[in-house]
């Protein structure tokens, strides 16, 4: 249940200003409100898009997010990487890595 | 009236918001391609413009995810993303809500559909409409099939979709284009971004071509997964539009241009 729950964070805080504003300004409380793991709550105060990857969030949801974060793209996909390698495979979901940790497919 | 005008083309969001590190040659003849599909569907001269899109949790979410919904509302508003992360200014993109009300009553005689009376477009509209109308002044009713997240509507269920969406445009009196937009094999928002199979890509676009309904219908989940990533869900959106359409398509681009991560495509369809 949790990460739906931490992938319904992202999908209101991709298209919500108020939830937006409320992330930067008062992140504890906005996190309080959603059943999230201890990892995921963790992931969420760090921004930490690798270990939201490994955990199985939608590729899509968590795209909008690393743009939301300000992430240059070249950033947001080592993010990922680094994720798998610190973490090890995508645990859930269908965005789950075939390449590997060295491999920088359109050169990024 | 009925259809005036059938199209289909990539949406990925690099396409707009990484042209700067494409490779100029690739990057400007797909623009260009882009460009002059926009020509054709404005010689047309449409009324309104149905998009067929394949939306990444920018409406629709895990918690009631409609198989299919079409928008019904007299405006839009987009992108959702970060406008500079994009490369699109947020605007207001004009809506019918009548025209949308009386395609949707049609359609649900054989496919059940949700409507919503508010939309907020993500890339997989923005970025079509970016080239295609880019005062952004054509009426839009945005369509969305649901590519992203599984359990996913069956290829037969999406003709059923397309055959009843071109009912519905036969009945109305507007003059109505059409365009699908989605990646063909493309494994996007992974480490893979960029990976593109080529054969796949081809094969899926000569049985669109030929509109050979039984060969588009004859992917798996499965097989679409293993072979061309959970971007290949959204053939769903190319097949809805060949139901739609049922004449011959003509690809005036394709190309895999890795950091736009797509097989980039521009083609048109005739209609019968």
């Amino acid at each position: 249940m949790s990460l739906y729950a931490a992938q319904k964070l992202l999908y209101h805080l991709n298209r919500e200003p108020t939830v937006q504003a409320r992330f930067h300004s008062a992140l504890p409380e906005l996190l309080d409100e959603y059943e999230l793991s201890h990892e995921e709550r963790e992931a969420f105060c760090a921004g930490d898009i690798g270990k939201l990857y490994v955990l199985g969030a939608n590729g899509q949801l968590l795209m909008h997010y690393a743009a939301l974060l300000g992430m240059p793209w070249a950033e947001y996909i080592e993010a990922m990487r680094e994720g798998v390698r610190r973490y090890g495979p995508v645990r859930a979901g269908i965005y789950a890595m075939t390449t590997s940790t060295d491999e920088k497919v359109a050169g990024v | 009236m009925s259809l005036v005008f059938a199209g289909a083309c990539s949406h990925a969001p690099g396409i707009t918001g990484r042209a700067q590190l494409a490779e100029a040659g690739v990057r400007d003849a797909f623009h260009a391609e882009f460009h002059r599909m926009g020509d054709a569907l404005m010689q047309s001269r449409p009324d309104a413009l149905v998009v067929i899109a394949a939306e990444h949790f920018a409406n629709f979410f895990m918690n009631n995810m409609p198989a299919y919904a079409m928008g019904m509302a007299d405006h839009y508003e987009g992108p959702i993303e970060d406008s500079s992360w994009l490369g699109i200014a947020k605007t207001r993109v004009p809506g019918n809500a009548g025209l949308s009300a009386r395609l949707i009553r049609s359609v649900m005689n054989d496919v059940d559909v949700a409507f919503a009376e508010e939309w907020k477009f993500d890339h997989g509209i923005m970025v079509p409409l970016h080239f295609l109308t880019p005062k952004f002044d054509l009426p839009v009713v945005p369509v969305n099939i649901n590519c992203q997240g599984p359990p996913l509507t069956p290829l037969k269920r999406v003709w059923a979709f397309g055959t009843a969406l071109r009912t519905a445009c036969d009945e109305a009196p507007e003059r109505i284009a059409i365009v699908a937009t989605g990646g063909i094999s493309h494994w996007p928002a992974t480490p893979d971004s960029g990976k593109v199979n080529e054969p796949w890509d081809r094969e899926f676009l000569a049985r669109w071509q030929a509109n050979d309904r039984d060969a588009m219908l004859s992917y798996s989940d499965e097989a679409t997964y293993r072979d061309a990533g959970q971007g290949g869900f959204e053939i769903r959106t190319f097949i809805a539009l060949a139901a739609a359409a049922r004449g011959a398509g003509e690809i005036r681009f394709y190309a895999p241009i890795p950091i736009f991560s797509v097989g980039c495509t521009v083609a048109l369809m005739s209609i019968d």
